[in-house]
């Protein structure tokens, strides 16, 4: 076995050091009827030569953005990651080590750490960020439980233009810790004002909502702000797709509590749904009630700076049931990721892909809207996802596919009310002749 | 070493990005002026100096490829590479989540089979993949015991966990509401069957227990715990950490446990990546197979598709399916091993552990002295006679050039040092860290101001840049990002 070092001489030497004939003996508190007789009913081991075949034989049965034109985002998105950054990750020294519990053997990660939470600050322009979370989703979900232990209120306010996805984890969570979820439809493409305003109230823990939202619309933040505060409720947005924070004003300078998002477009692959990271920030007053991992920056005993992780008592390892949170791995190799990313392209990197998302989206909303077969559903301001009504939404995707063109997402899938209509995505990746081929293919369809 | 901010100069970048090629319209047309960032404080570097600056990081940071990593209940095995590579395929790294079904066979295939795998070894009837990480994995599973017991109308509130328990056991039952009560270990470090039992009643919806436990035992009265929890209507819940101890030795599923979680970080060889990605598969009996989070994943003849249609589905816990690069890499694993590989792990890792337990006990006292399983503790008590505590003993192996084990874990065990050598190491190396470990036990008696004031940085002869963390200091006052961004315009 590649794998175990162990030579057969090796064993003896080790049984007869414990004094014993067998490894079976090492076994033998486990109760015999327990033991398996014959080998796991599982495929019988491969070299590696036989492994990367079968591997990419088993690869190569699905689509890929490689070989793809993508107008799909949705909570996932193609975005360009710098070669620097997967050789940067190839470190294994960053990608073989634990949670770095032993801070002087891990000033690396922790350092990296650092950096992330300082950057994630700094986009979402709140005061402590943590080392990330899983992905976006359960990070709003635990932003809505923080919310609840922050203000003792059970219901929650959720927008229906906040992901599907997001909406469905953050009520799995909910359930299970007796929270009331409330929706809140929308009118025009961003969350209704009108049903917010009389749906919030005392018993309202928090108001949560995405933005740019799951329609790629921009919200009216500050309104949603002043509802939510003026009930003493608190103000959580989701940010899901994050290289809009190189253009738009951070929801900390809006009043936001706590700003949580998906960093999944910062470097990391899109990967068939994962691993993407969460990350979550808030104000300096509720740093001892975020859940998860954070790094603070300390000294040694002759006054060199270097990096721990801190504020554990309110970590599960110590405070067992009475902790934040359960959260204990994170998302920290995918955390690194976004960190080389963002200070790669940064300031004027970071707002060039944002510019460039923006106005190919927009550049491809102009041009799809100006065929007779589809219209604009709504009128609101976006970022990089836009939606279109069309006669069939499930036969355009047909002829995008047969074009190698994986097409925009059918909302009805999400949302029964929106039948034909079509979720679009664009970002740098999209070059102009392809938003134009995609025009042409559309333009056909009768 | 500078931060990357402190790097910064107007005007650097670090990426080359190409102009538009659509005709540009003013962003104010775009979006509302009010809506627009009036700065954004990121800093200017260019690409060598990010590449330098983190390597240069990666350089003081420790992991399984830089030495041994016996960090007890973290199974630090050896990440093949080949698996990396895999991953890496545009076939896994590149598609969309959202994608059509018939683009995304090759992935759905590879978690299919990957859950009738993770079936088998562990005796299961049906798995979940979504799960980002194992203390995901228990939230889940106890989000299934709730519902469980929702849907037949039985009202219980309680969760059993032992006082030899991951932390995350009981973080995850107060995240399901559910009130813990904990129970102390025998005299042998197993559960107290007498102790259970008094502790057991129709309030107590579930039991979760380790095996082995966290002390490295195997619990030996599985099967009457089971049954007895089982008598009384309680569910009995597996934290799969510690599986590595028996992969195809014996099944979980056997024990009578009713859910299992799996940490394929651990288990499975994929890497901890400092601290995640990982992924937390958990498993269920038949009884719970209607309440795993969806979608789950059916098979027709040849044809693998979501199955949303779930209707006592607790739901989603994660956005899309789960963390799928990881789960690459562990199906990878468990394709390149086969069924006596993976026995070979366990028989390994075991045999490793009795040797390196056996080599040290004289020198550390053993509070459990018997056969352990993949890992076993430790504790520093004899040397904190000198005023030598676990964590110096701990720093000053870094000195020595292995990370520390890990301490003060469990908490039933004073000054307690858990060490799991796991399989992928080399007798040679179990010898060198034992020579270290017997080494330190005498500095303790001679010269224990050296091993208090470990680790020595690499300016006093030491391997680490840096030497003791204040970490009271850290959290007095916490300094949690670099402030100085805030204040200049770079």
């Amino acid at each position: 076995m590649r794998f175990i070092p162990n030579t057969d001489q090796d064993r003896k030497e080790i049984l007869e050091f414990l004094g014993i004939k067998s490894i079976k003996e090492l076994f033998k508190n486990i109760p015999e009827e327990l033991l398996l007789k014959k080998n796991l009913k599982i495929p019988k081991g491969f070299s590696e030569i036989e492994l990367v075949r079968e591997m990419r034989f088993l690869s190569e049965k699905n689509a890929d953005l490689e070989h793809y034109s993508c107008f799909l985002g949705a909570g996932a998105y193609h975005h360009f990651i710098p070669a620097i950054i997967p050789h940067l990750m190839g470190r294994s020294e960053f990608y073989t080590s634990y949670t770095p519990y032993q801070p002087e053997a891990s000033q690396g990660l922790l350092q990296t750490i650092y950096e992330f939470q300082t950057l994630i600050c700094e986009l979402t322009g709140m005061d402590v960020a943590n080392a990330s979370m899983y992905d976006g989703a359960s990070a709003l979900a635990e932003a809505m439980i923080m919310a609840f232990h922050i203000t003792g209120r059970k219901e929650v306010i959720i927008s229906r233009t906040i992901h599907p996805e997001y909406r469905e984890v953050v009520k799995t969570y909910a359930q299970a810790k007796n929270l009331k979820i409330i929706e809140i439809e929308y009118e025009n493409g961003i969350t209704s004002l009108e049903e917010l305003k009389r749906k919030v109230s005392d018993k309202t823990a928090a108001v949560l909502i995405q933005n740019p939202n799951f329609f790629g619309s921009l919200e009216d933040i500050k309104e949603i702000e002043r509802i939510a505060h003026k009930n003493k409720s608190l103000f959580i947005v989701a940010i899901v797709e994050p290289t809009s924070l190189g253009l738009l004003k951070p929801p900390g300078e809006l009043g936001a509590d706590i700003v949580v998002g998906e960093g999944q477009s910062f470097g990391n692959p899109i990967s068939f749904g994962g691993p993407y990271l969460g990350f979550m920030a808030t104000k300096d007053k509720y740093m001892r009630k975020l859940p998860g991992r954070l790094v603070g920056a300390t000294k040694d005993s002759k006054g060199r700076r270097g990096y721990i992780l801190t504020l554990q008592a309110r970590e599960q390892h110590i405070r067992r049931e009475k902790a934040t949170s359960n959260i204990c791995t994170n998302e920290a190799l995918c955390a690194l990721a976004a960190t080389i990313y963002l200070v790669s392209l940064g300031k004027e990197g970071l707002r060039r892909v944002a510019e460039l998302s923006l106005q190919k989206a927009h550049y491809a909303f102009e041009k799809i809207k100006e065929i007779d077969e589809f219209e604009a559903a709504f009128a609101s301001p976006f970022y990089n996802e836009f939606i279109v009504e069309c006669r069939d939404a499930q036969g355009v995707n047909r002829v995008l596919l047969k074009e190698k063109i994986i097409g925009p997402l059918e909302l009805e899938k999400y949302y029964p009310e929106l039948k034909n209509h079509l979720l679009f995505c664009a970002t740098e990746m999209n070059s102009k002749e392809e938003i134009d081929g995609l025009v042409n293919i559309l333009r056909k369809i009768k | 070493m500078k931060l990357i901010f402190e790097k910064s100069k107007p005007g650097r970048m670090g990426i080359s990005l190409p102009d538009c090629d659509v005709p540009e319209k003013k962003i104010e047309e775009l979006i509302p002026k009010n809506s627009l960032r009036s700065k954004l404080n990121l800093p200017e570097v260019s690409e060598v100096e990010v590449v330098r600056h983190y390597t240069k990081l990666s350089t003081q940071n420790y992991g399984v490829d830089t030495g041994f990593y016996p960090l007890g209940s973290c199974t630090m095995k050896y990440n093949p590479k080949v698996n990396e590579e895999i991953a890496k395929f545009p076939g896994f790294k590149s598609s969309h989540p959202l994608q059509d079904e018939g683009l995304s066979q090759g992935a759905l295939e590879l978690m299919y089979h990957l859950e009738k795998i993770l079936s088998e070894i562990t005796g299961m009837d049906g798995f979940t993949l979504q799960p980002a990480a194992g203390a995901q994995g228990e939230l889940t599973g106890l989000m299934m015991v709730k519902a469980c017991f929702e849907q037949k109308r039985e009202k219980r509130t309680k969760i059993i966990v032992s006082d030899s328990s991951h932390g995350t056991n009981p973080a995850s039952a107060s995240l399901c509401g559910y009130e813990s009560i904990t129970i102390k270990s025998n005299e042998r470090g197993t559960v107290d069957l007498e102790g259970l039992k008094r502790a057991l009643n129709e309030d107590v919806a579930c039991i979760i227990l380790t095996n082995p436990n966290t002390l490295g035992l195997f619990e030996e009265e599985i099967l009457e715990i089971t049954a007895i929890a089982h008598k009384k209507g309680a569910l009995v819940y597996c934290d799969g950490a510690n599986m590595n101890a028996f992969l195809g030795i014996a099944r979980p599923g056997d024990m009578g446990f009713d859910i299992i979680h799996l940490n394929l970080h651990k288990t499975f060889s994929t890497p901890h990546g400092g601290g995640g990605p990982g992924s937390g598969p958990v498993g269920v009996k038949k009884s719970l197979v209607p309440f795993l989070p969806k979608p789950t994943i059916k098979r027709e003849k040849d044809k693998y598709s979501l199955d949303y249609d779930k209707p006592l589905s607790i739901g989603k816990i994660k956005a899309f399916y789960g963390n799928f690069g990881v789960m690459v890499k562990a199906y990878a694993y468990l394709r390149a091993l086969g069924p006596e590989g993976l026995r070979g792990v366990a028989e390994n890792a075991v045999l490793n552990a009795n040797y390196l337990m056996k080599k040290l006990k004289s020198y550390y006292y053993l509070p459990f002295d018997r056969t352990c399983m993949h890992e076993f503790v430790l504790s520093g008590k004899k040397q904190l006679e000198k005023g030598v505590h676990t964590n110096d003993i701990a720093k000053r192996l870094l000195d020595y050039g292995f990370h520390a084990p890990t301490v003060y874990f469990p908490l039933i065990v004073s000054e307690a040092i858990m060490v799991e050598p796991t399989e992928t190491e080399p007798k040679e190396i179990l010898d060198e860290f034992a020579s270290a470990m017997i080494e330190i036990a005498q500095e303790a008696k001679e010269n224990p101001e050296i091993v208090k004031t470990a680790p020595h940085p690499t300016t006093e002869g030491g391997r680490t840049p840096v030497g003791r963390l204040d970490a009271v200091a850290a959290a007095r006052k916490p300094n949690l990002r670099w402030k100085k961004l805030d204040k200049r315009e770079i």
